[in-house]
């Protein structure tokens, strides 16, 4: 990578490890202080893991840890479907549709998730009532919050290959177009996909906005919830949280490794710029 | 149109509709319902008004705008020079290394995906009985957690500066990335002196970019929401909280339809911001290649 590579004057080296032991602090403390707060038996003194398996014994907790997975799978299921065929298509056969998709896809970024909640009441009256009352429902709506960071994954992986090509030698070898997307295009785009798939995942385990002004007992509702009268535990959950992005994102990086060196996924392991937290 | 390159269309358009309806509905529908709502006042019938509008305008509101404002441009900018000091850091150390990858991998988390566990990260380290509030309490005597600053717009600053820098980090390292090593090379062979470098050439080209990165920090900020209702549960200083209360309290008539005119309110202010991150990127790509 090109790398703007200051060294020489020895100043700069103190001062480099000045900031970098500074910004060390600001940035693990807290989730130090996190991993102590949550061990900590405030009783007896001491430690003790109670927080820690309360992920697990504490019933509403439990449940909604289930359902915010089982969110995460079905958004990670129905985003790919919709995008990865429409994204394909528009490349090959509706290339006048191509700026509209993107522009699509990347406008839940100027459209805050509170903005979409506020106006979605009339939507959902007509979702529960085809679909009942689940917080299943919400993957429709996650399926749009999670767009910007799944097209970008998707699309710098498209971009790297010669779509056309591989279309039309399948094609011409009599392959239909389900057998070409699937058997064909999507193995060349894999690292793509997955990018997309991690990062919505973390997108679906981090959100709150919307499940909680609808009143979803999602994993982060239950996490505020628990907070007023059990800190430790909501501490617990929300680091293993956190930990639990990070991983994903750093075996993305890894495995993302290598592969375009001035690609912005090398860096950027999500690809994408802004999300509204 | 001949009606064999309509029948064209129609069939190039058929597989796209899958995503336009979970587009339109999801997203497209919503925001259009906000923004019509806001110009309807509170009769059953919904008949066009600017009450809702003129609402926006009543004390508590503009306070609350105020407040906004204040924390979203304060964040943005403690995030946005000290997110550029952190990037340069990472810019500047080996770019295989696992240190790296771990930084931004951090950085992408706490930027993107923190929300409700920033708030809680921040009550166990400065809350009541925080880490280090008690570590404090023992060695020096004082009470770091007194007066309750973490629950208000100091508290609000402190943790939304957690999640900025990183987010300034992710932003602004593809630009630093974009200086080439050459350009200081001649400048240097040329006779500049590194401050002359920094001075003359890199902070003229990186200037578009840190200004589009610091708006990018300011929408962020204005419009999040997770971290700030976890951490205040009561009262609605900034404009995403006043959203909560009006969406939530069933005392008040009328108060869900003042949630719509707040929403629009959002709207316009984030769009604006992104509108001009928009224009200032473009400068920024011309040279980033």
């Amino acid at each position: 990578m090109r790398g703007a590579r200051t060294r020489g004057a020895p100043i700069t080296g103190t001062v480099r490890a000045v900031l970098w032991v500074a910004f060390g602090l600001f940035f693990l403390f807290p989730l130090y202080a996190m991993a102590d707060f949550s061990t900590r038996d405030l009783i007896a003194g001491g430690r003790t893991l109670q927080a820690w398996t309360n992920l697990v014994t504490d019933d509403a907790l439990y449940q909604a840890i289930v359902i915010s997975l089982l969110l995460a799978a079905f958004t990670v299921a129905a985003m790919l479907v919709i995008l990865v065929p429409t994204m394909i298509w528009v490349r090959l056969r509706a290339p006048w549709a191509r700026g509209m998709v993107e522009f699509l896809c990347l406008l839940p970024l100027t459209i805050p998730a509170l903005v979409i909640v506020v106006g979605l009441r009339n939507v959902y009256l007509w979702v529960t009532y085809f679909l009942g009352e689940s917080a299943l429902t919400l993957t429709f709506v996650y399926v749009v919050l999670v767009l910007p960071f799944a097209y970008r994954a998707i699309d710098a992986s498209l971009s790297s290959i010669d779509m056309q090509t591989l279309a039309e030698a399948a094609r011409s070898l009599g392959a239909g177009w389900a057998t070409t997307i699937l058997r064909v295009l999507v193995p060349n785009i894999w690292p793509g996909i997955l990018s997309a798939a991690f990062i919505s995942i973390a997108v679906v385990l981090g959100e709150y906005t919307i499940a909680s002004l609808s009143g979803y007992q999602t994993l982060q509702v239950q996490i505020v919830a628990i907070g007023k009268s059990d800190g430790p535990t909501s501490v617990a959950a929300s680091l293993a949280v956190l930990l639990f992005g990070f991983a994903l994102l750093l075996v993305l990086s890894l495995v993302t490794r290598g592969r375009h060196a001035a690609d912005e996924t090398s860096t950027n392991p999500s690809g994408v710029e802004r999300v509204v937290a | 149109m001949p009606v064999s390159t309509l029948s064209r269309r129609v069939r190039e358009t058929l597989p796209l509709l899958p995503f336009l309806a979970v587009v339109l509905i999801f997203l497209v529908i919503p925001t259009v319902t906000v923004i019509v709502n806001a110009f309807r006042d509170d009769g059953a019938d919904g008949a066009a008004s600017l009450a809702r509008i003129g609402a926006l305008f009543s004390p508590a509101a503009l306070a609350a705008l105020a407040k906004s404002v204040l924390l979203s441009g304060s964040t943005a900018i403690i995030g946005a020079v000290l997110g550029a000091v952190l990037g340069w850091l990472i810019v500047s150390s080996p770019s295989t290394s696992m240190v790296r990858r771990a930084v931004i991998s951090l950085c992408s988390v706490l930027a993107q995906f923190g929300g409700v566990a920033l708030a809680f990260a921040f009550l166990a380290t400065v809350g009541l009985n925080g880490v280090l509030t008690l570590w404090v309490q023992q060695a020096l005597g004082w009470n770091l957690a007194a007066s309750g600053w973490l629950y208000s717009l100091t508290g609000l600053i402190l943790v939304y500066t957690y999640f900025q820098i990183p987010l300034m980090v992710i932003v602004f390292v593809p630009a630093l990335e974009g200086l080439r090593a050459q350009w200081r090379e001649a400048a240097v062979s040329l006779g500049a002196s590194r401050w002359q470098y920094f001075r003359e050439v890199a902070v003229p080209l990186l200037a578009p970019a840190f200004l589009g990165s610091a708006l990018l920090l300011f929408a962020n900020a204005f419009a999040a929401y997770a971290t700030a209702a976890a951490l205040v549960s009561q009262g609605s200083p900034i404009v995403p909280l006043l959203i909560r209360s009006a969406l939530t309290s069933e005392v008040v008539l009328g108060q869900s339809g003042f949630a719509y005119a707040l929403a629009l309110e959002m709207i316009v202010v984030v769009a604006a911001v992104m509108v001009a991150y928009n224009i200032l990127v473009r400068r920024t790509a011309r040279w980033l290649r």
